[in-house]
Formats: C-alpha cells, sequence, structure tokens
C-alpha cells in the first residue's frame, strides 16, 4: 500500500493499485466531536476532485466531506452509517468512507504527506 | 471586545474543556469525555452546568413592586409565594419575546434569570418600564450553578443540607462556608435538578465538592442535546422578537386571570389566544437518520413550503434525530406528514409530542416536571 496522503479538508487517502480508500483524519473527527450521522456516496457514481462526495454530522453541525481525488465509487463503509460513533473510536482505520477506482493518479502529487499535514492542522486550528 | 470569562473559567481548562464564544463570553462547550458522554452522564447520574453567563437580576420592593411588575410580566404575580419560582417573558408590544426568564419571589423583592445575550437590554427596558425608583441591579459578583440529573437531589444534599426539601420550581436561601446561597429546584434538561446562585469567590469549592461526589461537568454542547430532548425552548432561535408565546406554544406560561389585563403585547396576545394562531411552534421527528438543523425549511405533501425547523441535532437518549420548529397552524397536528429540505432532498418527517425524551418517573419523588 502506498504512503498515506492528506487534503486540506481533512481527508485520507491510501492508494493500492488503482483503487484509493478515503476517509477522514483523527484531527477532523476531534473538531467535530461525537459523530452521529455519515451520508456516503452512491456506487458507481463519478466524483470529481475536490468535490462534496458525503457528509458526517456531530451533536454540533454538519459537515461535507470532499474526494481528493477523482474517480468511480466501488465501495462504501455501511458500517459507519450504521454506527458513525466508528469514525471517532478509528477514524483512520476501520472507518474509512468510500473507495474509488483512480482516474488520474497524478492527482495524489497535489496531496500532503504525514508531516506536512500535521504542519497543515496545528497551523489551521491555532 | 475581549470575552469574560466565568469565575470556573480556570476550572472549565484544567479539566480539558474546549471553550466558545457565547454571548461575549469564553464559555466551555465540552470537556473531554465528549457531547454525548457529558449528556449521558446527567441523564443517568448527576451533571454539572457553569451557567454563570446568564444574568441575575434583582429588585428590591414591596407590594408597589409587585403592582409594577405585574404590568411588565404576562403572569399573576400577587398569586406567587415567597421562594416561588414562575416561568415568563419580557414581551415585546407587538406580542413577540424580548427574552424568556424565570421570575422568583423573595422576601424583599424579585430575583429574574435572564439570557446572557439579552440580560443588558432587558435590564435598560424592565428599568425604563418601572415607573417608580427601585433598586435594580445585575448581581456580576454571582456565579450561577446548575446540578441536573436523578443523582443531583443526593449530591447536593451532601453538601448543603436540606435542598432536597425544596419544591420543584421553588427556593431558598442556605448556607454555604460563611456566605448565603440562594438555591432553587428548577434546571433546563427535563430532570430533577437545581440552581445555584453564588459568589464567585465560592464557586470553585461548591464545584470540586460536587466532582468528588461523582457528578461531571457538562458543556454548552450537551446542555443544547438536553434541553431540546425535553422540548424546551432556547431564546433567539426557538422563540425571538417575532413569535408570540402563543405561537411557541407556550399558553401554560400565561396566566389565565391576566389575558384581560394590561401588559406589554396584551392586546395581540388576548386575540391569538381567543382566535388561534396561524403558525405554532411543533416537535418534528424525521423518519429517517438525518439531521434537520435551524432554517431548515419545511413542505407539505404537495411541495408547498410551510414553515421552518428552528432548533435540530441528534438526542442521544432518543437516539435518533429530533428538532422543533414553525409550521403553518393547518400542519400542526400530531402525527402530520411534513418534508423537510436538506442538502436538497426531501426528508420526510411527522409532527410529533414533546417532550422527545420523558423522564423515567422515581417513585415518591413529585418534584420532577411532568
Amino acid at each position: 500500500m502506498s504512503e498515506v496522503k492528506f487534503s486540506k479538508e481533512h481527508e485520507w487517502i491510501t492508494v493500492e493499485g488503482e483503487i484509493a480508500t478515503i476517509g477522514i483524519t483523527k484531527h477532523a473527527t476531534e473538531l467535530l466531536g461525537d459523530i452521529v450521522f455519515a451520508e456516503l456516496p452512491e456506487k458507481g457514481s463519478s466524483v470529481d476532485k475536490d468535490s462534496t462526495a458525503g457528509v458526517v454530522e456531530s451533536t454540533k453541525a454538519a459537515s461535507d466531506v470532499y474526494t481528493p481525488i477523482s474517480g468511480e465509487v466501488v465501495e462504501t463503509n455501511q458500517s459507519i452509517v450504521d454506527d458513525p460513533s466508528k469514525i471517532n473510536s478509528d477514524p483512520e482505520g476501520d472507518a474509512w468512507f468510500f473507495k474509488l477506482k483512480i482516474k488520474d493518479l497524478s492527482e495524489m502529487n497535489t496531496l500532503m504527506n504525514r508531516d506536512e499535514y500535521d504542519k497543515f492542522a496545528k497551523e489551521s486550528s491555532s | 471586545m475581549s470575552l469574560k470569562k466565568t469565575a470556573l473559567f480556570e476550572l472549565h481548562k484544567k479539566l480539558g474543556a474546549k471553550f466558545v464564544q457565547f454571548a461575549g463570553y469564553e464559555m466551555p462547550i465540552q470537556y473531554n469525555d465528549g457531547i454525548i458522554k457529558e449528556h449521558n452522564a446527567t441523564r443517568d447520574k448527576s451533571g454539572i452546568f457553569d451557567v454563570s453567563h446568564m444574568g441575575q437580576l434583582f429588585i428590591e420592593g414591596n407590594e408597589d413592586l409587585t403592582k409594577n411588575l405585574q404590568k411588565i410580566f404576562p403572569i399573576d404575580l400577587k398569586k406567587l409565594q415567597v421562594n416561588q419560582s414562575k416561568y415568563s417573558f419580557l414581551m415585546k408590544d407587538n406580542g413577540g419575546i424580548y427574552d424568556d426568564l424565570i421570575i422568583t419571589k423573595l422576601k424583599n423583592g424579585y430575583m429574574i434569570i435572564l439570557n446572557a445575550a439579552c440580560k443588558e437590554s432587558d435590564l435598560s427596558i424592565i428599568k425604563s418600564k418601572l415607573d417608580k425608583e427601585f433598586k435594580v441591579e445585575l448581581k456580576h459578583d454571582f456565579a450561577l450553578i446548575a446540578i441536573q440529573g436523578p443523582k443531583s437531589k443526593d449530591v447536593l444534599e451532601k453538601i448543603i443540607n436540606g435542598v432536597s426539601q425544596l419544591n420543584f420550581m421553588h427556593g431558598n436561601n442556605f448556607k454555604f462556608g460563611s456566605n448565603y446561597i440562594y438555591v432553587t429546584r428548577s434546571g433546563y434538561t427535563g430532570e430533577d435538578g437545581f440552581e445555584i446562585s453564588i459568589k464567585n469567590e465560592d464557586a470553585e469549592e461548591l464545584v470540586n465538592k460536587m466532582l468528588n461526589l461523582g457528578s461531571k461537568l457538562v458543556g454548552l454542547g450537551a446542555r443544547d442535546t438536553l434541553r431540546l430532548e425535553a422540548g424546551l425552548c432556547l431564546y433567539g432561535h426557538d422563540i425571538t422578537e417575532e413569535t408570540s408565546p402563543i405561537e411557541a406554544n407556550l399558553k401554560w406560561a400565561i396566566s389565565k386571570n391576566r389575558i384581560d389585563d394590561e401588559f406589554p403585547g396584551s392586546k395581540f396576545i388576548k386575540k391569538q389566544y381567543n382566535e388561534g394562531v396561524s403558525k405554532l411552534r411543533v416537535g418534528i421527528k424525521p423518519d429517517i437518520k438525518v439531521i434537520a438543523r435551524e432554517s431548515t425549511r419545511i413542505f407539505d405533501e404537495k411541495n408547498n413550503e410551510i414553515g421552518k425547523i428552528t432548533s435540530g441535532t441528534f438526542g442521544p437518549s432518543v437516539n435518533g434525530p429530533i428538532a422543533m420548529g414553525y409550521v403553518k397552524n393547518d400542519f400542526s397536528k400530531l402525527n402530520t406528514k411534513i418534508f423537510l429540505e436538506v442538502r436538497g432532498k426531501k426528508i420526510p418527517a411527522s409532527i410529533c409530542n414533546m417532550p422527545f425524551y420523558r423522564k423515567k418517573y422515581v417513585k415518591g419523588d413529585n418534584n420532577v416536571r411532568s
């Protein structure tokens, strides 16, 4: 599996072959608080880089989930819809959101690595 | 403008509070446990709330003052006993609401608890309507601490002997250390509980004692989910200068024998009381697990817009989304099918009874809001 990359909208993404797995970061879940609702993109739909591909809601507010790269949605994680609290307990593991068949792998180059993201997250929350 | 802090600010910080700006104050929205755990701690045991940002207005006077306040508030203050509290409103002449409040009769006057965002303007409105010079004071040297939940009675009784004898919506003076505190049996969560007016310098000691007895601090986040499950209004959202108490379905809070009297907005209230209203505040439950937040538009089956959501969240004890809002009166009947526009989609929902969550009845305990 490739190195995990991050978007400015606080999504993480890993790539395996032509399939990317996308979720939201631990930092995002800490900002959101207790997550009580998740909405996922439709399987088979095409999503463009940086467009809305889902929604999470905490007790406080709703936030859009964006896709960091373009592609076709090939799998969604129903278990986080059934139990949204999983997103708080394991955001960068079991609680992934959706998988994409990648359209253009070069879009990955626009994303941040772990160190860059940690620095970005620290700066944007201070 | 710098934010104001309550007497408990350092304690909140120590306990990992995340702060938000609220009505000019830096207030804890949650602590390390998070909103849902804090919510459940209140429903299952007891939660402590710092509500010191709220206004504590004291007006000194006797019968003249009662007569005077009777012209301001739509309740029968003459019937109010010493140490008894009532929910009421500061009204606009057009029938709208400047603020909702709790008024308590004291031996030498009245105590009025006001919303933080409104307290300064309430003060000048009330002053302008009093036709004699009474001593009117917003106490800034007092904190206001609430303890709510089924165990709050046991916790507080261990600290302040005698408080468990208070009836719901009644209060009294008690001794805490060398100072007097004023405790009322009241709250904003749908649970049994108390609100304590205490000198700023004593507030932290009181809260530490509650914490040592197993109570947990609860932030504004869970305060909102708790009050919404209890069907209670949040001023500035569910009730405003544009909604009347009758439209807000709070008719019960206007004393029947005052309907024909004069008070601000009385003409409109009387008309609405007798002839009905065109919009009404109702409870709303989405049929599916989607949260409809404030300002969500409400539609009927024929796609006509019939109202707006004023508060909406996920209710941890209900384990589902809940909301309240205003709909045209024809659609206010229980179980009416409506649709909520969330992110461009029409979500089916129904008008339902409030409260969304009803406290489990404790045998032998009549101090619970029904």
